[in-house]
């Protein structure tokens, strides 16, 4: 016991979703004053996760806590920790040879899951609060050379050289102007910045100071998702921190800089992510984009100049200045420069967060890192960017991650989401999962985002139904090309990227459904057919017991029959079956 | 209407003079109610000087905001992408079926209300579920079933 320094528990949303405050309240019985919790240490596969710091520096990281291997734990750490519960021994050089550990570079996740979020002091041992001393003492333009000479580009998606973006804000001149943290993160399945802000809140506040610095802001907000009441806590305790500290108020470190922050909870629209879009939203508005010029960076919120910047690009910025652009710009391709967060999620073995360099290919992160596909099933597609971006196949792994070439692909960088598809899952229906997500979030304003996506949608949903008809493809195309030509914002332009990629890449599906009135994938209702395999079936009852609609019929021991007109598809018959009798085609 | 006025003064008085409020306090009126009463639009308008179509409007505007009273327990039902490859349709069949009613509808017995929400950002955890501040993972019919039972007999930690 002594020679334990300190127990964490990762305590962010997907932690506390698998149980990690109840295995935190059974270690603190016994472990009280060494416990504490910690952001997102990445691993969300292996939740919950506990953490073991011994006073030497060895590390042991230990998954799948339930109640019981805590209670175990806590007893054990007087004796031997049963290899099997590892995950990671710093003391083991087999661990840090692992794909997973060894292709990861950590700049923007640098201390999440590492320190404790609510702690200052944690946080100031790593440096923090480093790179703005260093910012104050320089004069503006230089900060802002400093960032562009980094390479840093935006992480929200469209990649706009920050520094750049920098630049335009402070070359605006008026009494009073605003940097705004765009945390509004909306792609569904993704979750980097949540991630961020729940494991490393400081990382962000530092950002948007360096950044008030350089532009010359001494206002800021903050625009978070409202859906991510964590984020929302620790931001408000290190906000309560950093001006307790004096690196948020009057005259930060003496320099005669004053800079405040305010944090605004979104209220549920996607298209807010949108930067004219949060400003109204920001003003108390309905957040609806207006049209540019001109920039936020002359006119932006309440009319005065403003500049927006995603999470992760803030959340980069102390290191940077820190460091020194030249040790960042080292880490890459010459397109983009840094690391990226992904997300990861869908069908890989390893879901959670990653941080990669630039430059690593989507093979490396989905098999490498990620572990493959779940199950021994076959990879099919790999979505990035959200419902702006595409649907990659099994041809295109071997792109490398950067602006230039995923844009190449008709794809995009976007935020960091990453949903991996297998064999079993329908390119078709996912493209009519993203319409159906455009149709509910368009805002309106413009006809082609207003009724293009929902005529494209019901395409989709007419040839998902075994309705289609060949010529509905030249239609989805054309009508995907005017929507993105036809619409004001993002949100718009992007809209039809899922379907125009998955249309590209994996026409014969659409074909399949269209002419063999098939589905592939076997997803979509209305095309599949579930039937018995005389052969197989033992008779054993299971499927009929289990069907809701009471569709199966057949006696003990004997072959069972499933009543077509009764069936609903729902699958449970096959996912219950034990002998593989159940076919489904 | 008066004792909406009563209640809801105190909360609008910090507002007054601020600019940018609309949002703030709806979000502070939804969390008193868990809805956003017709009553209290005019006593925001009154009070605050914001015209009434421009506060139903930014009701309208943001899913986040409802016009309609809820159930004792607010079953959220995931539908990001994970959890969109990992089968949430089947999940959301499940609980229609066992709640009896459709997506942004109220059990009579005023229990239970179904939404669907745009992604809970716990995508490892797919396919997952929220009831109130509870996060459900790693679902299939079955466990969503018994999670019901157990909150139907209001014994949600058993």
């Amino acid at each position: 016991m002594n020679n334990i320094k300190r127990i964490k528990v990762g305590m962010a949303s997907c932690g506390l979703a698998a149980g990690a405050q109840e295995i935190y309240d059974i270690l603190s019985a016994d472990l009280g004053d060494k416990l504490e919790g910690t952001g997102c240490i990445g691993m969300c596969f292996r939740e919950p996760l506990v953490e073991i710091e011994f006073t030497d520096g060895r590390n042991l990281t230990i998954g799948d806590v339930d109640p019981e291997r805590a209670r175990l734990l806590a007893e054990k750490l007087t004796t031997e920790i049963p290899e099997e519960w590892i995950i990671y021994d710093t003391a083991s050089k087999e661990f840090a040879k692992q794909p997973y550990f060894s292709k990861q570079h950590k700049i923007a996740l640098r201390n999440s899951g590492i320190i404790n979020p609510e702690s200052i002091e944690e946080y100031l041992e790593k440096d923090g609060y480093e790179g703005l001393k260093k910012a104050l003492k320089m004069p503006g333009d230089d900060l802002c050379q400093l960032i562009l000479d980094s390479g840093l580009r935006g992480r929200g998606g469209a990649g706009f050289p920050t520094g750049l973006k920098w630049k335009f804000a402070r070359r605006s001149q008026n009494d009073q102007k605003y940097i705004i943290c765009n945390a509004d993160e909306g792609d569904p399945g993704a979750f980097m910045d949540r991630s961020l802000l729940e494991g490393d809140p400081h990382a962000v506040l530092e950002g948007m100071v360096i950044g008030g610095c350089a532009i010359g802001a001494t206002m800021g907000y903050i625009y978070v998702r409202a859906e991510y009441p964590l984020a929302i806590e620790r931001l408000e305790k290190a906000l309560i921190q950093a001006r307790e500290k004096g690196f948020i108020g009057k005259n930060i470190f003496g320099s005669g800089f004053d800079f405040d922050l305010e944090i605004k909870k979104g209220a549920g629209a996607f298209v807010c992510g949108e930067e004219t879009a949060l400003m109204h939203s920001i003003e108390g508005d309905r957040g609806m984009p207006t049209l540019k010029p001109p920039f936020p960076a002359e006119s932006g919120l309440w009319g005065k100049p403003s500049n927006i910047n995603n999470v992760e690009t803030l959340a980069n910025i102390p290191w940077i200045v820190f460091h020194g652009p030249e040790k960042y710009a080292a880490i890459g391709t010459e397109d983009s420069k840094g690391t990226k967060v992904f997300a990861l999620t869908g069908k890989v073995k390893y879901s959670g967060t990653v941080e990669v360099p630039m430059g690593s290919t989507l093979r490396e992160i989905i098999f490498d890192i990620s572990g493959g596909i779940k199950n021994d099933k076959q990879f099919k597609a790999v979505q990035i960017g959200g419902p702006s971006g595409g649907c990659l196949p099994e041809s295109l792994l071997d792109t490398v991650v950067e602006y230039k070439a995923l844009n190449a692909t008709g794809a995009i960088m976007g935020s960091g989401g990453m949903v991996v598809m297998d064999e079993e899952t329908c390119m078709v229906d996912v493209a009519k999962y993203f319409l159906n997500f455009t149709v509910e979030e368009s805002c309106g304003k413009c006809t082609f985002c207003r009724i293009g996506t929902r005529r494209m949608y019901e395409i989709l949903d007419r040839i998902t139904r075994g309705e289609g008809k060949m010529s509905d493809l030249d239609e989805l195309e054309k009508l995907g090309h005017q929507v993105k030509n036809g619409s004001l914002c993002g949100l718009g332009q992007t809209a039809p990227n899922p379907v125009i990629t998955s249309l590209k890449y994996f026409r014969d599906e659409y074909v399949a459904h269209i002419e063999g009135k098939k589905c592939p994938a076997g997803v979509c209702k209305e095309l599949i057919l579930f039937t018995i395999d005389e052969e197989k079936c033992t008779g054993c009852t299971l499927c009929a017991r289990n069907c809701p609609v009471d569709a199966i019929s057949g006696e003990v021991k004997k072959l069972h029959l499933i009543d077509q007109e009764a069936c609903i598809k729902c699958g449970k018959c096959y996912d219950v079956c034990r002998f593989d009798a159940v076919i489904k085609e | 209407m008066v004792q909406m006025l009563e209640e809801l003064k105190p909360m609008l008085a910090k507002y007054k003079g601020e600019r940018g409020v609309l949002i703030p306090v709806l979000q502070d009126i939804q969390e008193k109610y868990k809805y956003i009463p017709p009553d209290s639009v005019a006593v925001i308008s009154k009070e605050l000087r914001i015209p009434v179509t421009k506060i139903n409007g930014v009701i309208t505007f943001y899913s986040q905001f409802r016009s309609e009273p809820v159930g004792k327990y607010i079953v959220r039902i995931c539908n990001g992408t994970a959890c969109f490859v990992n089968n949430a349709e089947s999940i959301s069949d499940t609980l229609k079926e066992a709640l009896k009613i459709d997506v942004d509808e109220t059990t009579e017995d005023k229990l239970f209300t179904l939404e669907k929400v745009a992604c809970l950002g716990c995508c490892s955890l797919a396919p997952v579920i929220m009831i109130n501040d509870k996060v459900f993972g790693k679902l299939d019919s079955t466990k969503v079933k018994k999670i019901i039972e157990r909150y139907q007999k209001e014994q949600p930690d058993e």
